[in-house]
């Protein structure tokens, strides 16, 4: 449950108190509120669910797991591991 | 492939069967109107049955009861649930009845979109594209439409009158004639606006034979665009759903398409389709259905436009179920894939047109989409329209 | 999309499946609490891929799944209402009430309006002064601060003509009641992860501790599902139950603060019957006693409407883990997402639907998956 994928935060303004945005998803944008991420700012990579920016996306974090994801990859190669699973990437 | 053998081989023990009864619901709800499933048994259960006695089978044409409605939300039908193989082509996009010498295709169909004009196109364009492509799919050169209109009391003039403008540029364009018309108007509030039938005559030309039940094991499934455009660009004017962005209609003529693809090959093009409500799932399930076949395609085989996939993303929809207005898919013999590919290639319609998969004896009846990661799943037709979802 | 598409990548999935296979040394369970990761799951054939590592439980993680059915009766009962604008999340329409839907309401004249957002409600009510507007406010803490700002919102516009059905549910001690059923076999959770970008994470340090049991904060796709896994089963081979964030782009140990503050303010904790499973006890929130006044409950008369569960569903074993979607005897047969006999069959997000529209020809054993070998 709890549909929420992140966009990218291109526009704030009041909206007669509530602190609102605009947020680009790529091509679409979606107006959503930000009256729960008070420090959010334009730029700012936000997860939206029911309308509602919910968290602002910590891109080092993301870069890490996906520093991480690739060492895994390191490793194994090191290692001369195993064969692929099956199926997967082809 | 041990695993599709394994999903087909299972069928029977979760005995699941497709058509239930429509006792389940005693009223029309909008489900009825979303091309899916609910749909499907709407025409199967009620319409079937009650024009029994005036459509007799008439294997040679094929055709007894032609799909009708094609847009996003009409409250009309969808397509069978189980067309064995006699009937399997009575719920085409168009009916192919003999009058004289001639094969004449016929259909009819109404628009009900909301809101009328939308990024790319509006009602008008729809109605005339939306005929012109039942047509086309069956093979026929589009020849006269008629035009109803059903006008809710208090509707602008100037509303109507963008509305006929934009159907009669969008017939000058196909080279199809206006040729006769009906207004009604009903009270305020009876109405949402206003909504148009057409109906559409063309001629098929000698040799060519298009519908469902030609498609068969081994023929290669041509895509001729990106899919989702249209229902997407609807959904972002809609109230309390607006978004932005620049997703427009691909709302467009295919039967200059279509043209081209049977210069290329005029036997090996088996069946054609145009995937609007219900989206390309549902076209898939339908030949599956009516043509008694395993179709599998590649899921990241099909081009879905990033702004499309956005959209469906935050409103948690399936882009495969999303309405095209512009689009065909094709099932083409193996041996004239290629050459049927090329020709749509070189056609304005097909430019990004693509091979997404086969026909297969395998699993007959069953869509199944192999994923990015290499693993399977079924695809189905969506239940009823599409909502937004929070989870 | 940026955030999304990267962790989508084929490759990096084979590096992460490669390292779980390499760790774990036997079959281990595994339930993933969010119907959103048991979709992803199902939708991207991971559990393919898994079969000799990990059995999935699919959790009780579908709020429209376990809005119980006396509060859908409730709802249904309210916006058949003619003063009534009945305002519900899209997925909630067709889940069927004792004896009918939302879907059949609105056909039958009831004014039932589809919203994206709990502030639509509250615009339609300033809209229409006139007529009573009432919001479905379901979900979990994830969906609980947009139905907690429609409240503020109204109140703040003195809208007189607005108020809530809440049937709100929390995550934690649904897992907790998982955990301390007799038959549990969960070895490990993979915990909501957009739950805690509301929550955070310190709310599960009891849950480790007391059951001796992994807790892993896991996100929606793909990648972050397997990243989730991983974690699981590293800390299952080593003997060792902590609390892991395998979504840290995403959730801080401390939730959102702005969030849980109103969240505070405006619901109370209750307990909460979940469909198919029973009452939990401080399970859900309903309006604090300072915002009753929005309470469509008492507004409308109808917290007197009960009912019992339909004995032929088996959803409650689905959803503490007991039993397979195809393995109930309704599956398929008498209970589709067409005609849904119980919870798990009603959302996309359920476990049996998931099951249904992806899966629902594959082997019934856990351990014949539908592997993809070609």
């Amino acid at each position: 449950m709890c549909l929420g994928i992140p966009g990218r935060i291109t526009k704030i303004w009041d909206d007669r108190g509530t602190r609102m945005a605009t947020v680009d998803f790529g091509g679409v944008t979606r107006t959503a509120c930000l009256a729960y991420l008070p420090g959010a700012t334009i730029g700012n990579y936000t997860i939206i669910h029911a309308g509602f920016a919910l968290t602002v996306v910590d891109e080092a974090a993301a870069h890490r797991t996906l520093a991480t994801f690739r060492e895994l990859g390191l490793l194994d190669d090191e290692l001369g591991a195993r064969q692929p699973a099956d199926g997967v990437g082809r | 492939m041990t695993d599709i053998a394994d999903l087909t081989g299972t069928a029977d023990l979760t005995g699941w069967t497709c058509p239930a009864p429509l006792r389940d619901h005693d009223r029309i709800v909008l489900g009825h109107g979303g091309g899916g499933v609910l749909s499907g048994e709407l025409v199967e259960h009620l319409f079937l049955p009650a024009f029994a006695a005036a459509t007799p089978p008439d294997p040679t044409d094929g055709t007894r009861l032609a799909r009708t409605g094609r847009d996003d939300d009409g409250p009309d039908d969808g397509g069978p649930d189980d067309g064995g193989p006699a009937g399997g082509d009575r719920l085409a996009d168009a009916a192919v009845v003999r009058i004289g010498g001639a094969r004449v295709a016929f259909t009819t169909d109404s628009y009900v979109v909301r809101p009328l004009f939308f990024p790319g196109g509006s009602i008008g364009e729809l109605a005339v594209h939306g005929t012109v492509n039942d047509l086309a799919c069956r093979g026929a050169r589009p020849v006269a439409l008629s035009a109803g209109f059903i006008l809710e009391e208090g509707l602008e003039l100037a509303v109507l009158a963008r509305v006929a403008e934009a159907m009669g540029r969008a017939a000058a364009a196909c080279g199809v004639r206006l040729v006769t018309g009906d207004t009604k108007v009903v009270e305020r509030g009876l109405a949402d606006g206003l909504y148009v039938n057409t109906s559409g005559l063309g001629l098929v030309p000698p040799g060519v034979d298009v519908r469902p039940t030609r498609a068969a094991p081994g023929d290669r499934i041509i895509l001729s665009g990106p899919i989702g455009a249209h229902g997407i660009a609807v959904l972002s004017v809609r109230e309390n759903l607006e978004f932005g962005g620049d997703v427009r209609s691909d709302t467009a003529p295919l039967h200059g398409l279509v043209d081209a693809m049977l210069a290329a090959s005029v036997p090996g093009v088996h069946a054609l389709r145009d995937p609007t409500r219900g989206g390309l799932a549902t076209t898939l399930c339908e030949i599956a259905s009516a043509a008694r076949v395993g179709v599998e395609f590649t899921e990241s085989a099909v081009p879905v436009p990033p702004a499309v996939e956005a959209a469906c993303g935050f409103l948690g929809l399936d882009p495969l179920h999303i309405a095209n207005e512009g689009r065909l898919v094709a099932f083409v013999a193996a041996a004239d894939a290629d050459a049927v590919l090329a020709a749509m290639r070189a056609h304005p319609a097909g430019r990004a047109a693509t091979i997404i998969g086969t026909l297969t004896t395998d699993h007959p009846g069953m869509v199944v989409a192999r994923t990015a990661f290499g693993g399977t799943r079924i695809v189905d037709r969506p239940l009823g329209e599409q909502l937004p979802r929070i989870c | 999309m940026k955030y999304l598409t990267e962790f989508h990548d084929p490759a990096l999935a084979r590096r992460l499946l490669d390292t779980i296979a390499a760790t774990a040394r036997r079959r281990w369970t595994v339930m993933e609490v969010c119907g959103g990761q048991t979709h992803a799951i199902i939708r991207h054939g991971l559990d393919q891929f898994l079969a000799d590592q990990v059995e999935f439980i699919h959790g009780p993680g579908c709020p429209v799944c376990v809005t119980p059915l006396e509060m859908i009766d409730r709802a249904l009962a309210i916006a058949a209402r003619p003063e009534v604008i009945f305002c519900s999340f899209g997925d909630m329409l067709r889940v069927p009430g004792s004896e009918t839907d939302l879907f059949s309401v609105r056909a039958r004249g009831g004014d039932v309006r589809v919203v994206y957002s709990p502030l639509d409600a509250v615009r339609i009510a300033e809209n229409n002064r006139d007529r009573q507007v009432v919001f479905f406010a379901v979900g979990f803490e994830t969906t609980a601060p947009a139905a907690a700002m429609a409240a503020v919102t109204a109140r703040r516009r003195w809208l007189t003509n607005f108020s809530m059905l809440v049937s709100h549910v929390l995550v934690p001690p649904a897992m907790e009641a998982v955990l301390a059923a007799p038959d549990n076999r969960v070895a490990a959770f993979l915990a909501a992860g957009h739950v805690c970008t509301v929550m955070g994470t310190e709310q599960y340090e009891p849950l480790v501790a007391t059951f001796r049991t992994p807790v892993v904060v896991t996100g929606f796709e793909p990648l972050d599902v397997l990243e989730g896994v991983r974690h699981a089963v590293e800390q299952l081979e080593s003997g060792r139950a902590e609390l892991a964030n395998a979504y840290p782009r995403a959730v801080r140990p401390e939730g959102n603060p702005a969030a849980r503050m109103i969240l505070a303010d405006v619901f109370t904790v209750c307990d909460r019957a979940w469909r198919g499973i029973g009452t939990i006890p401080r399970s859900g929130w309903r309006l604090s006693p300072a915002w009753a006044d929005l309470d469509a409950e008492t507004r409308f008369d109808v917290a007197d409407v009960r009912v019992a569960e339909p004995a032929a569903c088996h959803s409650g074993e689905v959803l503490r883990g007991l039993l397979r979607p195809p393995d109930c005897p309704a599956f398929g047969t008498a209970c589709t997402p067409r005609r849904p006999l119980g919870a798990t069959m009603v959302s996309a997000e359920g476990a049996c639907a998931a099951y249904f529209q992806y899966r629902r020809l594959a082997p019934a054993g856990p351990s014949t998956p539908a592997v993809d070998r070609d």
